[in-house]
């Protein structure tokens, strides 16, 4: 079974983000960046069903350099080469022109199965496993929480919404949004880390896929919200703000 | 401007968002003196075609073929499609539910056209439309337009717009309920849908409880649940979680808070170590009073918050514990 996991590099979670000059971005410089949690969960899936099913996994990274890192922490993991759509400005797509890239870097590759994380914790479009899909013409489920591969076709449990789930069957080849939580991510142990060393990544300019850069959406501005409420912040050693915090619940807000 | 609106049904059962999403549609078309056609897609749908009538809007137009009667990716798609192509629209707004994440992207991408995802609002300014959508996990918000020739694609997240405020029809008349037929083969259909489930019996109904104390990430470990727990009983509050921790299997599934798990609004949601991610803050944030502790005074979690403490929870709450064993209820 041949497998391509779409990964991506976010801001770390607690980097402290600062609006870049052009306003349409942050400022990149002086930030940690880790791998998007949600492909990590898409990365072990693959993971699994090759160590079920055999196969190969490919680690695919769209974006600058930087994007690499995501790459080899996935070759560590145990996934068998890379495939990085370099692009140093990759922010600026639009998500259809985003997947039209990668459709158009995947198309040779064949993979019978295309694993998404749900979205990316930058950008959250949630629309690249979707939109993959359909330019590859190929079927797609989102939000999978369960895998069970039958032949040609796989079951596939979907999470709905309320707590609802469904099982659907759909045929190979596909492509599969991964629910966070259908796993737990492995670790990369030193053994893999030093194997993946020796593992390939193809890296090839986006540019060269001629994608056209027509553009059917685009971000104007990103600033940091207006708040919709004001906080009133409770300060001092942590038994005053427990004092004032009880304080206020009972009399201010009346809700103890 | 001319909106299709695409509403959400299950079973001839409303998807409310619906509505918050018409509410946002009648808003767009007054302002731009437009008009606005609503398609319900389904199989037997007649019985709500009715009350979308009655509302503020200029027409229903009814998807009803056997194939729509559980939804699929390729069949909704393919269906809607054929509506956007007949109707002409130059904005077609959704609610952005499971189902519309599921299907919007590739009505989009087979029409060759964008949609901007999970708005939480909109500005009208000069003539353009803005849309306005959470990034960055809501640590920033970002202005987004479209480019290119209309039809364009929206989708609004649940709570942007109130449903409540959607209008009626003012002298009790009813919008014209057209039939839209649409071309659809099974062998077009790759997706074979199953029976829907719910797996763990709901043993708590969060929504009932009129205090909610609630964990996040920065709970670290399931055994300091303990402390949430004990706080939470002093206040005679139930227990709840933010995604991450009931993945972890740190609390069970039923106490998620979130898009995906129970939408409350109690009189007073505590959030511990909560960061606030969209996921999360749609399903809390109708609150009376919310009160957010974490450490990290940027954490989006603040935006709603009434209180806010910028500290560690691992000192806060014992002193909360502390202060409320001293005075009790």
């Amino acid at each position: 079974m041949k497998i391509g996991v779409c990964v991506k590099q976010v801001p770390a979670k607690d980097a402290p983000l600062a609006i870049a000059a052009d306003g349409t971005w942050i400022r990149e410089s002086d930030i940690g960046f880790e791998t998007n949690e949600p492909d990590s969960f898409a990365l072990e899936e693959g993971l699994r069903l090759k160590e079920k099913h055999g196969g190969e996994v490919v680690a695919i990274a769209m974006g600058p350099e930087r994007m690499k890192q995501t790459i080899k922490e996935a070759l560590a993991k145990g996934a068998d080469r890379g495939i990085h759509v370099v692009d140093d400005q990759f922010y600026r797509l639009d998500p259809l022109a985003a997947a039209r890239s990668l459709a158009a870097a995947l198309e040779k590759e064949n993979f019978d199965l295309i694993l998404t994380g749900l979205q990316s914790d930058d950008q959250g479009f949630g629309q690249t496993g979707v939109l993959l899909a359909e330019l590859l013409g190929r079927p797609h489920a989102t939000i999978i929480m369960q895998i069970e591969i039958q032949g040609a076709s796989m079951r596939l449990k979907r999470e709905l919404e309320a707590g609802w789930f469904q099982w659907v069957e759909l045929p190979l080849p596909a492509v599969l949004s991964i629910q966070s939580g259908i796993n737990k991510p492995r670790y990369a142990t030193l053994k893999g880390i030093m194997a993946a060393k020796k593992k390939e990544i193809a890296s090839t300019p986006r540019a060269s896929f001629g994608v056209p850069e027509t553009l059917t959406e685009r971000v104007e501005r990103i600033y940091v919200p207006h708040k919709a409420k004001k906080t009133e912040f409770l300060k001092g050693t942590p038994k005053e703000i427990a004092a004032k915090l009880i304080e206020k619940l009972k009399h201010e807000a009346r809700v103890l | 401007m001319k909106i299709l609106l695409i509403t959400e049904q299950r079973d001839a059962k409303w998807n409310k968002v619906s509505f918050e999403t018409l509410t946002a549609a009648q808003q767009i078309a007054q302002q731009t003196s437009g008009s606005i056609s609503a398609v319900v897609i389904g199989k037997n749908i007649a019985v709500l075609t009715q009350e979308l009538a009655a509302s503020q809007l200029d027409e229903v137009l009814v998807i009803d073929h056997p194939l729509l009667e559980n939804y699929t990716p390729d069949g909704f798609t393919i269906a809607l499609r054929q509506a956007i192509e007949a109707a002409k629209p130059d904005l077609v707004l959704m609610p952005h539910t499971y189902e519309v994440r599921d299907f919007a992207p590739k009505l989009a991408a087979s029409l060759g056209k964008g949609m901007i995802g999970d708005c939480i609002g909109y500005r009208y300014e000069n003539g353009k439309l803005i849309f306005v959508r959470q990034m960055f996990q809501g640590r920033t918000v970002a202005d987004v337009v479209f480019e290119g020739a209309a039809p364009w694609l929206a989708t609004f997240q649940a709570g942007a717009f109130r449903a409540d405020l959607a209008a009626a029809r003012t002298d009790g008349s009813k919008a014209p309920v057209k039939a839209l037929a649409v071309e659809l083969k099974p062998e077009q259909i790759r997706t074979k849908p199953g029976e829907l489930f719910r797996e763990a019996k709901q043993a708590v109904d969060l929504t009932q409880a009129p205090i909610l104390v609630s964990v996040g990430r920065g709970i670290k470990g399931p055994e300091n649940i303990a402390i949430a727990q004990k706080l939470a009983s002093l206040l005679g509050a139930e227990l709840s979680a933010s995604r991450p921790i009931c993945d972890e299997g740190w609390l069970p599934m039923d106490r998620q808070i979130g898009s995906s798990g129970q939408t409350v609004a109690p009189k007073l949601y505590l959030a511990l170590g909560i960061s606030g991610a969209i996921q999360h803050v749609v399903g809390m944030k109708g609150s009376r009073t919310i009160v957010a502790v974490n450490k990290d005074a940027n954490a989006p979690i603040f935006e709603v918050a009434d209180y806010g403490v910028v500290g560690d929870l691992f000192e806060i709450v014992p002193a909360l514990i502390e202060e409320l064993e001293k005075s009790p209820r």
